[in-house]
């Protein structure tokens, strides 16, 4: 890619810090349309304080952060409202709302913000269940009797409820099984080509990054040491970089890369 | 903004097009709906090549026009599509193959309210015997860990008895003082007929040593303690805490129960012994301001005329409630599901309960006494 379009999201000279507690500092990061970005680091990096800061739930100490070309911090609740209706978030322990059904739980995005009626919502939302792969009689079922892997599963179909153009997953796959976890992979690259979805994905699992990522990031030391294409980023001279792509795991899952584009 | 997309028919042809998005989904629903009566589901004859722009949701009402097995089978029907519109349509007719919405059970009206009010009763039944099993798990709990003084917790009760005793003994001292005053200026206006306004000091006195402190500490009790044990127990049951002490070789009862009961045991009878004063205070300053009884001769009636029996009526009752107020608000902790509704209701419910179970204590020791003369 020669002439690269505007980024969605420009992240310039983040910083954060709780306390004496520097999380970032000096951090910056670009997410381009229609792209799947994913963001390693070790734990205690602050992956998800940065997940956070974009998407306006945690007020950076400083620095900028536009969204769609929009600072989120300086809208009125208005035109944030209205911004925030263009992404879908997926948190890290699904966060569905206990008290609802999985289907009422996409419906009330479309309900509240499209002003679908109750009937078409949960028909809707019944879809999306299904599409992120949860059986028919899961739709009137409550958060509380399902599996952690189904709830994962029903959280991607809510963050998912209104067709966002950007899709943010905190450890999409973390707790599903590896076969859910590669069906996780592939709807994630249909709905990338067919809606021109940009993803920004926090996750541990290298075969998702092999798989689905166009590029990654890699977070140390507070901000982004290196972000690019899976091969020059692992290519990268540094001994946390090197561990974790050429540990075991990132050989196997770079083998299994490499025979599934073959095949 | 866009405009909502079109279905031409020509013959029995039909021609899609333009945006099947979202924001457009109730218009296009009805056009589709329009079709889907003279229509059965099927892909003859369908174009969707003008098609401008698509998401999950114009996607969902081209399938109830074509099917979802035809949706799951485009690539025979329209190769000529862009691969990635056709993924994201065969992506969704496989997903919904065989899907059917789940079916409502019909309204029976006559039949709920019954059943309803069945599982009310049995419920409330089910609730007691709960109750008096969890008095039975505590009071066992105690005793067993009552020889072992390597297991009791007095870091913990302690802990209990500073969040539970003072940080509650402002209001208690607030709440007590004003009712005192105002049980004073209610004896006085009584009173006052029969030229017996002397008598208010003895109407407040007896009052708050036998019934008005004890009641009162302990329904504030109920409302500012017990429900946070619920919540606090509720939420740790959430997040599988409790089943973590357990798998640790832990007993929740010893960890968690007995602390919280022990502390309200020692907090309610100093809560109680400082609502009497204040409300003797309250009603003192009463008698002083509208009555012209002076302190001095207000100590002196309560010295003549009260017996310490009373003083011993009201304070003996406190451990009582105490226990039965913590047993009541960790029990229903224990109850609490995942949802955050269920923590709502078992909060709740802890509340009413212990001050239910307190006034109907209260007014049963109230009967007892006064058989027994003291």
């Amino acid at each position: 890619m020669s002439e690269m379009p505007p980024p969605l999201i420009r992240v310039r000279d983040l910083e954060n810090r709780f306390g004496r507690h520097v999380v970032h500092q000096g951090l910056d990061l670009d997410l381009y349309p229609g792209e799947v970005l994913g963001v390693v680091g070790g734990s205690g990096t602050g992956k998800s304080v940065l997940l956070r800061s974009i998407v306006g739930l945690h007020r950076p100490s400083a620095g900028r952060i536009e969204v769609f070309g929009e600072d989120l911090q300086r809208l009125s609740p208005r035109d944030r409202s209205r911004v925030e209706r263009r992404f879908g978030v997926l948190f890290q322990r699904g966060a569905l709302f206990t008290s609802l059904t999985l289907q009422e739980n996409v419906a009330l995005p479309l309900i509240e913000h499209i002003g679908l009626s109750r009937t078409d919502a949960e028909g809707l939302a019944r879809v999306k269940l299904a599409l992120a792969g949860l059986p028919a009689k899961a739709a009137i079922q409550y958060p509380a009797e399902l599996s952690g892997g189904m709830i994962k599963r029903a959280a991607l179909a809510r963050a998912l409820a209104l067709d966002p153009e950007v899709l943010f997953l905190d450890e999409p796959t973390a707790g599903l099984d590896p076969i859910g976890a590669a069906a996780f992979d592939q709807l994630l690259l249909t709905l990338r080509d067919a809606l021109g979805l940009s993803v920004f994905l926090v996750t541990h699992d290298l075969d998702t990054l092999y798989t689905a990522c166009d590029r990654v990031a890699v977070l140390a030391q507070g901000r982004v040491l290196v972000a690019g294409r899976l091969e020059s980023v692992a290519a990268t001279e540094d001994a946390w970089i090197h561990d974790y792509f050429h540990g075991p795991r990132g050989r196997a899952a770079e083998g299994a890369a490499r025979t599934a584009k073959e095949s | 903004m866009t405009e909502p997309g079109h279905i031409d028919q020509q013959d029995d042809r039909l021609a899609i097009s333009g945006d099947w998005i979202l924001p457009h989904y109730a218009t296009l629903k009805r056009r589709v709906e329009g079709l889907a009566k003279i229509r059965e589901p099927s892909s003859l004859g369908i174009d969707l090549s003008q098609i401008a722009d698509l998401d999950t949701a114009g996607a969902t009402l081209l399938m109830e026009l074509v099917g979802s097995e035809q949706l799951a089978a485009i690539d025979d029907w329209a190769p000529a599509l862009p691969a990635p519109r056709r993924a994201l349509l065969r992506t969704l007719g496989e997903a919904m193959v065989g899907h059917s919405p789940p079916a409502l059970r019909p309204a029976r009206p006559v039949r709920d309210f019954l059943a309803e009010t069945g599982q009310r009763v049995d419920g409330l039944w089910q609730q007691q015997r709960q109750l008096l099993g969890f008095i039975g798990l505590t009071l066992a709990t105690l005793a067993a860990t009552l020889w072992h003084p390597r297991r009791w917790r007095p870091t913990a009760v302690v802990a209990q008895v500073h969040q539970t005793g003072l940080n509650a003994l402002p209001i208690v001292a607030l709440l007590t003082f004003l009712v005192g005053a105002v049980v004073a200026f209610l004896g006085a206006t009584v009173l006052r007929d029969f030229g017996a306004t002397i008598y208010t000091v003895n109407l407040v006195a007896f009052a708050f040593l036998r019934e008005f402190g004890v009641l009162l500490a302990a329904i504030l009790l109920a409302g500012r303690t017990a429900s946070a044990f619920t919540a606090q127990l509720g939420a740790m049951k959430a997040n599988e805490e409790l089943d973590a002490i357990r798998t640790l070789g832990l007993d929740p009862m010893e960890l968690l129960v007995l602390p919280r009961v022990l502390a309200l045991m020692l907090t309610l009878p100093i809560l109680t012994f400082v609502g009497m004063l204040s409300g003797i205070l309250g009603g003192a300053l009463v008698c002083l301001v509208a009555l012209d009884i002076s302190a001095v001769q207000f100590v002196a009636i309560l010295e003549r005329d009260i017996a310490v029996q009373h003083f011993l009526v009201g304070i003996g009752k406190a451990p009582l409630f105490a226990f039965v107020v913590a047993v009541i608000g960790c029990l229903e902790g224990f109850k609490v599901s995942g949802s955050a509704q269920s923590v709502g209701e078992h909060t709740t419910s802890s509340v009413v309960q212990s001050i239910f179970m307190v006034i109907l204590l209260d007014a049963l020791a109230a009967l007892f006494c006064m058989e027994m003369g003291w």
